[in-house]
């Protein structure tokens, strides 16, 4: 180990240290821990201790950032997309997504121009682009309407509309219709008609639809007219058209027409005058046309128009006027609807084709897109609506088989230079991601289903290989030379300009990070993540690019699995001792349906390739995927999958890791949390299963405790464990005056917050004295309830971590109006005798014996109470290698950042008067808020949008840990929460460090030759 | 010190000389009259005699001197260790090591210390006694303030702080059914 630092020279240090009395300069932890530290080790740690003795903040100059860190910002799927194509200027599409995300895109580059996030309970519903110049979008079922300016997302107006009751979302923006030198749009939500003015927001009027019970399915405005056409259904059985004044909302017309069989679905229009519907049994089309104030309503058997067909007939919603299109079990018919109201099909395409809403082109005319899926290919075609039978444009697009299957089209058109039309698309895949074609080719693409991470792991790179060719390392170190020279330069202030853009190019482009090769320090990774489109994408932690993703084939919709969703994501096999030849692959549990027993399907995933090695198609069903600590010879881990019947599973299923459960199954056991019912209970695994097949990998288990808690007073609303992976250093806390505290190290402690069920809804909507959170700790081994705490007057919602012997946890006081952390550490009381020198110098202790939970350990534990300024999002802690260095809380804030707080500002052993002992041992004096100091943002000016979770991963260097944040944005960082107290810091200057040596040897030399000279010299006298 | 053997080997010499003119005189001349020659061989001799005590008097009390030497150096080390104060810094560990590297190498050195004063007649073993303790006496006052600095292994903590957590028994997972 080498301890230098090239930041703080030590006089200042020194300084620091003479005023020791001063408690923010020795804030650390790593103090304690020194001088704890046995022996001639505690001497030769006393410069660490010198260089860990700032004020730990991650504050980074300007020119570090992207240095160690990088963020990408993502949309999610895409639900609708606006084109807007201004004659001038930048051509953009407005998206809105299912991350409830709203976002203009540059058409050329695919770049995000601005983006906002509108959080996971406001859902946009609608968008759509009004005056040229404002994107107007309708969220939260049709009651939140806002304005952005088109240009740069500026938020222009915003109304609330308040319905009466929940009912479709619907916005119509008139294109060119001026009322009174304003431009209505027109918003149907809450069972209400709208005129909304599109330059201020402002409701011009509001006609109510909640007494005549009508659903209304369509709004629509014919061209030049000024009268808005409501077109629903009553009753599932009766249609209705209103016709209603734009001007003031005044009711024009009402024509109803009963259909006895029922509606399904949507009411599909067809043109101004003409919708078109389903019937209840989806087996008969319904054709409404209005014609003078009468509904005339038509019925064709859908067996008539498409023979053969059978049942799953579905109106597909692409609005092409004139004609419509259905889907059945294999095709899908294209229906055109003549002026007498005959059904014609017109042709019948495969049923993987995909439609695209008309686009008008001039002259009346309109064009639409199919696009089909073909064997690594894509084939786009534009057709006429008028002329269905020859297509305007058809082009081939190679498509990476990745991306799966298209799911949706929209496409644009521009003219050009010749006059004809061109046309752009823009897809959307099955994974997710966002293309744009045109010419045949693919202009960009997005991977915006990193925006849905469900899970994420890592994995370690492959070891570097031998036998390098020297002329690389030659190149490689002149390089490194020039590299350090520029450097120096850059330190001695010699740099011009230029010299300082290359030093800076080469900070954050060094190859170094970017290697596909493991490091000696550990920051070289593959963050393995799983989204919510079933696919797999490797993220290098160097740079964050994308080394390979794999559309998983299990958690593909197929016949066996209608309905897939990825669960969970588990290291499966991790080489390093014996297995070295293997590369490391990677569990994921997927589900087949929306129900606990519905069937699961798993795959396990090679790391460095990203191929599916094993795919166990639909299996049991699966409600819980528990790691088991045990591994095979070949390094694969042993898994307990739960099905709801509580039957265990056991992969791998090979017969070693059968030996090896049966060993270790009276040691096992495990617990289910019942949320709904107020229930935990404990299980151990019992017998080998008797389902009639002699099944040597699956067991029955039998319930070993249960904790009820009383469901009129007390709620389940989170349980938090502590990480299977994490590395606790030592069992003993040492505190003032040498004294030393046994923490309570167990792996099966389980956080439990209930809160009276009153106080389960949002904040506000109880009392503090209806209100009651008390928190638990129990072991799940034997359900024993090792603490319990209630905070009266407040409640959730909590976010907890548990690390080591303590829980942090986060929750609303009522009484105070404040968000509140409070922290409880468990220490072990049974342990606390083992304080006699002697004794355990000569080693008669029973510190290291292994314990059981049966032993019923007496245990304290201490706790205390901070107000805290931010509401929170995801709370994490820090982890690394050896768990030696202190710990930094991670809090993801309402705003979409991650603080990094020190774990010693929640310490219970924190008081107002620490003495002279306590503040030498880095003891904070208490104070009734947690400070927020902005520098500790690690995200420093990022955001991570709609954050979900902070995943930290120890890096092999102790003193660093890797973090990874990710919600519709990813981010990444490294942080050294006692700063990098066992390494050179990366822009440490070699090529000074050299010279000095070099002129030092120099010096040595010349001044040896001068004194050689002088003795001869006196010699000679 | 050279000097002072020197003359002495000079005056052997000397004496061998004025013996040799002297010898007639005591045999056949009688010695004139208020000339003792008894008081003169017996001034001779415990002039030598009485130079010889005050050497070694000389030696023995210089001894003690040096011995007592490290007296000052503790009090002027404690001295030190009191500015020093009780924390771990660069100033208070330097004071520390020098109090006890000090000692150590003089203890090293006790031989050469005293080499001058070797003398049959000088009893050095109680100079070496009183140097070795006050020395040790040092030594002692630096690993004290090791001691007061936290830097000896004298509390169960320092015993236990790396003490990796008990091995558990049982094995528990699980948690809420999955999503």
């Amino acid at each position: 180990m080498i301890y230098c630092s090239n930041h703080d020279p030590p006089a200042p240090l020194f300084f620091l240290y003479s005023s020791q009395r001063n408690p923010a300069t020795d804030l650390e932890q790593p103090k304690s821990n020194l001088i704890a530290m046995a022996m001639a080790i505690k001497l030769s740690l006393l410069l660490l201790f010198f260089l860990s003795s700032l004020i730990p903040t991650f504050s980074l100059f300007e020119d570090q950032v992207g240095f160690m860190d990088w963020h990408q910002r993502y949309i999610g799927k895409v639900k609708h997309a606006v084109f807007h194509t201004q004659k001038a200027g930048r051509k953009r599409v407005v998206v809105s997504t299912e991350e409830n995300v709203i976002a203009s895109l540059d058409l050329r580059r695919g770049e995000i121009f601005w983006r906002h996030v509108l959080g996971s309970n406001d859902v946009v519903d609608k968008i759509d682009i009004a005056l040229g110049k404002y994107v107007i979008t309708l969220s939260s079922e049709g009651s939140i309407l806002r304005a952005w300016n088109l240009p740069d997302g500026q938020m222009v107006w915003e109304s609330f509309l308040s319905g009466s009751k929940s009912s479709k979302a619907l916005l119509t923006v008139p294109a060119n219709l001026k009322v009174d030198l304003d431009s209505p749009i027109f918003v149907y939500g809450g069972a209400c008609l709208y005129a909304i003015s599109s330059i201020d927001g402002e409701i011009l009027w509001k006609k109510d639809f909640t007494a005549e019970g009508i659903d209304v399915h369509q709004l629509l405005l014919p061209d030049g007219s000024d009268v808005v056409h409501a077109v629903g259904v009553t009753d599932l059985s009766q249609f209705d058209t209103y016709e209603i004044n734009v001007r003031n909302g005044g009711l024009l017309k009402h024509a109803s027409a009963s259909f006895p069989g029922g509606i399904s679905g949507e009411i599909l229009p067809i043109s101004s005058d003409k919708f078109v519907a389903l019937d209840a049994r989806s087996s008969i089309l319904v054709l409404i046309s209005m014609k003078e104030g009468q509904i005339d309503l038509q019925q064709t058997h859908v067996s008539d128009l498409i023979h053969g067909s059978s049942g799953n007939t579905v109106i597909l919603p692409s609005k092409l006027s004139g004609i419509f299109s259905i889907s059945t079990d294999t095709f899908i018919a294209f229906i055109k609807v003549t002026n007498e109201g005959k059904l014609d099909v017109m042709q019948k395409v495969d049923k993987m084709v995909v439609v695209s809403d008309a686009l008008s082109l001039s002259e009346g005319e309109q064009a639409f897109a199919l696009v089909q899926h073909g064997d690594s290919k894509i084939h786009l075609s534009v057709r006429l609506v008028h002329d269905m039978s020859s297509n305007h444009l058809k082009e081939t697009v190679k498509m990476d088989h990745e991306r799966g299957y298209v799911h949706k089209i929209f496409i644009n058109n521009y003219v050009r230079t010749d006059r004809s039309h061109g046309f752009r698309a823009l897809i959307v895949m099955e994974d997710h991601s966002l293309l744009l074609l045109q010419q045949g080719e693919i202009v960009w693409s997005r991977d915006d289903g990193l925006a849905s991470v469900i899970a994420v792991t890592t994995s370690e790179l492959p070891v570097e290989k031998l036998g390098v060719s020297v002329s690389k390392v030659e190149r490689s170190l002149f390089e490194w030379l020039k590299g350090h020279m520029l450097k120096l330069k850059g330190t001695l202030m010699l740099a011009t300009p230029d010299e300082v853009a290359a030093i800076q190019k080469i900070r954050l482009q060094s190859s170094e990070k970017s290697k596909m090769t493991r490091d000696h320090n550990g920051f070289r990774r593959l963050l393995i993540v799983l989204t919510r489109a079933g696919k797999l994408f490797a993220l290098h932690t160097g740079d964050g690019r994308v080394v390979w993703s794999s559309l998983l084939q299990s958690l593909r919709k197929s016949d066996q699995c209608t309905d897939p969703t990825g669960l969970k994501l588990h290291q499966w096999q991790i080489p390093h001792h014996h297995a070295l030849d293997n590369n490391p692959s990677v569990l994921v549990v997927g589900r087949c349906g929306l129900s606990l027993s519905a069937s699961s399907a798993m795959s396990i995933v090679d790391a460095y390739t990203g191929k599916e090695l094993h795919n166990m198609g639909p299996a049991h069903s699966t409600v819980q995927v528990i790691s088991l600590p045990f591994s095979d010879s070949t390094e694969q881990q042993l898994h307990l999958l739960i099905d709801a019947d509580k039957r265990a599973h056991l992969y791998p299923r090979t017969p070693e890791a059968a030996e090896i459960f049966q060993r270790e199954s009276e040691n096992v056991y495990w617990y289910s949390v019942e949320a709904e019912a107020g229930i935990l209970r404990g299980y151990g695994v019992k017998s080998s299963c008797n389902l009639g097949v002699p099944n040597e990998y699956c067991f029955e288990t039998r319930n070993l405790w249960s904790i009820v808690f009383p469901s009129e007073s007390e709620r389940i609303i989170a349980t938090v464990t502590r990480k299977a992976n994490e590395v606790v250093h030592t069992q003993a806390k040492v505190i003032a005056d040498e004294d030393v505290m046994y923490k309570y190290v167990s792996k099966n402690i389980l956080f439990v917050a209930t809160v009276s069920p009153k106080a389960s809804g949002p904040i506000g909507s109880a009392t503090p004295d209806e209100s009651l959170l008390v928190v638990h700790l129990v072991d799940t081994v034997t359900g024993r309830i090792l603490h319990r705490m209630s905070h009266s007057g407040s409640q959730g919602p909590v976010h907890a971590v548990l690390s080591e012997n303590w829980v942090v946890y986060h929750y609303f006081n009522l009484r105070a109006h404040k968000y509140e952390i409070s922290v409880i550490e468990i220490y072990d009381q049974s342990r606390a005798e083992n304080k006699d020198v002697l004794k355990l110098i000569v080693g008669k202790h029973n510190l290291t014996a292994p314990v059981s939970s049966y032993s019923r350990p007496e245990v304290t534990t201490r706790s205390q109470s901070y107000f805290f300024t931010h509401s929170v999002k995801a709370i994490s802690v820090t982890s690394t290698a050896k768990g030696i260095t202190s710990k930094h809380l991670l809090i993801g804030t309402i705003g979409d950042k991650v603080l990094a707080l020190d774990k010693r500002f929640v310490d219970p052993r924190r008081s107002l008067n620490p003495t002279q002992a306590e503040k030498e041992e880095g003891l904070l004096p208490l104070t009734d808020a947690l400070p927020i100091i902005p520098q500790s943002y690690i995200t420093h000016a990022f955001k991570v949008e709609g954050l979900r979770g902070i995943e930290t991963v120890p890096a092999k260097l102790e003193s660093t840990t890797l973090v990874f944040a990710y919600g519709v944005d990813l981010f990444f960082t490294r942080l050294a929460p006692s700063r990098t107290y066992d390494s050179l810091t990366e822009d440490f200057n070699y090529a000074l460090l050299l010279l000095t040596i070099v002129a030092l040897v120099v010096a040595i030399f010349v001044t040896w030759v001068l004194s050689e000279r002088k003795d001869l010299q006196d010699k000679w006298r | 010190m050279e000097k002072g053997k020197g003359a002495m080997g000079n005056r052997k010499w000397a004496v061998d000389f004025t013996d040799n003119s002297s010898t007639p005189s005591s045999r056949d001349i009688p010695d004139p009259p208020g000339f003792t020659r008894a008081s003169h061989d017996q001034d001779d001799s415990t002039l030598s005699r009485q130079k010889k005590d005050a050497e070694a008097n000389w030696k023995s009390q210089k001894a003690w001197e040096v011995a007592q030497a490290p007296f000052k150096n503790l009090l002027m080390m404690g001295f030190m260790m009191w500015m020093a104060g009780n924390t771990v810094h660069l100033f208070s560990i330097g004071i520390t090591f020098s109090a006890l590297w000090q000692p150590l190498s003089a203890l090293q050195g006790v031989g050469k210390v005293f080499e001058p004063y070797r003398d049959n007649k000088v009893d050095l073993v109680g100079p070496k006694l009183l140097f070795v303790a006050l020395n040790l006496g040092g030594m002692l006052l630096g690993v004290w303030k090791l001691n007061t600095l936290g830097l000896l292994p004298t509390h169960a903590s320092d015993w236990v702080s790396s003490l990796s957590p008990a091995h558990e028994i049982e094995f528990s997972g699980g948690g809420i059914a999955l999503h």
